[in-house]
């Protein structure tokens, strides 16, 4: 009895253990597959019924040339003709220059200005105004200014992205608790050991929103600026040589990459908040 | 009128060790402008406290009890009048009158000990690491919490936090100790053992506090003396009660005392019918 009873204890926990992982992951993994082949598959279909006079994605997979992109992302034959991950590369060193610069000059200024009351009545206009100029039209202006295809394009990046980590670093000041500026007060802390101890733990928070705000700004304003600039390496102005080239396919994949690439950015500097500037 | 002592502060001599004035408020007034004209808080505050005296200020909320706080703290600049410490006018916050504020104002990134060493640097900048460091040791002790030096306030229950906040505050050796409300936010447990910790640092290290109360209790177990505010606006100081039981204070003792009663009366009269809350 004993030996007949093991095997069909095994056949019944097998399945049961199948459905318990599907109970557990099947909602986190089945659905967004699910939906990523709704995607494409009617992505496909407004393809082949030729209502977009775009590709399908069986398409781009089966075209010669952009399999051969995707096959090969290291691949260098020129500065201008190499692999899409090379391509991708050069863009973030770019984008790391540009990010970087404005994340110094946007934390400095931003707590100078939400420090000091007048200093944010004389700048906060300009601020505002120089904000909403969308990153392609600074392209023209820091080409004249700069006359270099490589410090305008970091020149973009910069502008584009300094603003939402300029205006949240001082909204972090200014929301300094007053309970914390009165502990300050009556103790009299010294400047340094404010700043240290106090100002940066309690504008840490806000100074991320605008960082994590400000790294998706940055990667857009690349390709903008990119394509606009010939003759550089990088993902942006691969896809206009696609496009003059009327390579449509290697745009889709150029695509693919720009999308993959800016997520995983939001969620590398969403996961260094989460280490840093823990939600309270 | 009840059958209760009530005196000026000129005739009063609550402490024996007490004979320079320490702190003292002159015709003190406040008055903010509002967008409807001129505003009086505060009128008329006449009021001395003597080196290692314990007082409660009670009143209604809006009598601008914390306005007079802070303007012994130094936050606040009276309209009119002065307050003077050692015959010295208050003109900013210092640490000489270290405060202990209402929710407890810990640096919530800092450990226990961080934000006791933080004051302790601050102020006492010239002492050396090992000083500063058995200084803060000495007063976490003090309330208790040595074990729980390493945790940031996050991670410790109200009662415990308001201890780190007392810590803090006599770790900075202040001439006078202000307490906003201390501890309002705790439950009665709490509340009492706090209460009973306070009165046993304060036996030992005898600096001066004033401390802003709701709970009359509180008050008698605690205090020399009561200041009972009028309602606001102009409020002024209706009447100081002197509290005279002997210390130390076992509050077993106290409540059996008839004396108690007279006085917690006498205080219940005062704020709920001489000068009950409009609400």
């Amino acid at each position: 009895m004993a030996v007949s009873m093991l095997p069909r204890n095994r056949q019944t926990s097998l399945p049961t253990g199948i459905v318990r992982l599907w109970q557990n992951l099947g909602p986190d993994i089945a659905l967004p597959l699910l939906g990523l082949l709704g995607f494409l598959g009617a992505w496909q279909l407004l393809s082949w019924t030729k209502i977009l006079a775009l590709p399908g994605p069986i398409d781009v997979v089966m075209d010669e040339r952009s399999r051969y992109l995707i096959l090969h992302p290291f691949y260098y034959t020129s500065e201008l003709d190499q692999g899409l991950a090379r391509q991708t590369f050069a863009s973030l060193t770019r984008v790391a220059k540009g990010y970087f610069l404005a994340a110094v000059v946007g934390i400095g200024m931003g707590i100078l200005v939400g420090l000091s009351p007048n200093v944010n009545k004389a700048l906060d206009p300009i601020f505002q105004f120089l904000r909403m100029v969308a990153p392609l039209a600074w392209v023209p202006i820091a080409l004249a200014a700069l006359r270099q295809n490589e410090p305008a394009a970091i020149f973009v990046i910069f502008i584009t992205s300094v603003w939402p980590i300029l205006i949240n670093t001082a909204v972090g000041v200014r929301e300094i608790p007053q309970d914390y500026r009165n502990v300050a007060r009556v103790l009299q802390i010294s400047r340094k050991s404010f700043f240290l101890k106090i100002l940066i733990p309690s504008a840490l928070p806000y100074i991320f929103t605008g960082l994590r705000i400000a790294i998706g700004l940055a990667w857009l304003a690349i390709i903008a600026a990119e394509i606009v600039m010939s003759g550089v390496a990088g993902i942006g102005f691969f896809i206009w040589d696609a496009y003059q080239q009327n390579y449509v396919s290697e745009i889709i994949v150029a695509v693919v990459y720009i999308g993959a690439v800016g997520l995983a950015l939001d969620r590398l500097v969403a996961f260094i908040q989460t280490k840093i500037a823990p939600a309270s | 009128m009840p059958m209760v002592t009530t005196t000026s502060q000129t005739l009063s001599q609550p402490m024996a060790t007490a004979s320079e004035p320490l702190l003292v408020m002159e015709g003190i007034s406040k008055v903010y402008p509002t967008s409807k004209g001129p505003y009086t808080v505060l009128e008329d505050i006449d009021l001395t406290v003597y080196n290692g005296e314990f007082i409660c200020v009670i009143g209604h909320s809006g009598c601008g009890k914390s306005t007079l706080l802070n303007m012994v703290s130094g936050f606040v600049q009276p309209s009119s009048g002065e307050v003077r410490l050692r015959s010295q006018p208050i003109r900013r916050p210092g640490p000489d009158r270290m405060m202990v504020f209402q929710n407890y104002a810990l640096l919530p990134w800092l450990t226990a000990f961080e934000n006791v060493y933080l004051a302790v640097d601050s102020v006492f900048p010239h002492k050396s690491r090992s000083e500063k460091t058995a200084l803060v040791r000495e007063h976490l002790a003090l309330v208790g919490l040595s074990d729980a030096a390493h945790k940031t306030p996050p991670r410790l229950s109200g009662g415990m936090k308001q201890r780190v906040a007392i810590a803090r505050a006599l770790a900075v050796r202040p001439e006078v100790l202000i307490l906003d409300e201390p501890f309002g936010a705790l439950d009665a447990i709490t509340k009492e053992e706090l209460q009973e910790e306070l009165l046993k640092i304060w036996n030992e290290h005898r600096c001066t506090v004033l401390m802003i109360t709701h709970d009359i209790d509180e008050a008698l177990f605690l205090a020399d003396r009561l200041v009972m505010m009028t309602n606001g606006p102009a409020a002024g100081i209706g009447e100081i009660l002197t509290i005279p039981f002997p210390r130390p204070r076992d509050r077993e003792r106290i409540m059996e005392d008839p004396t108690y009663y007279d006085l917690r009366n006498h205080a219940l009269d005062f704020l709920y019918n001489r000068f009950a809350h409009d609400e």
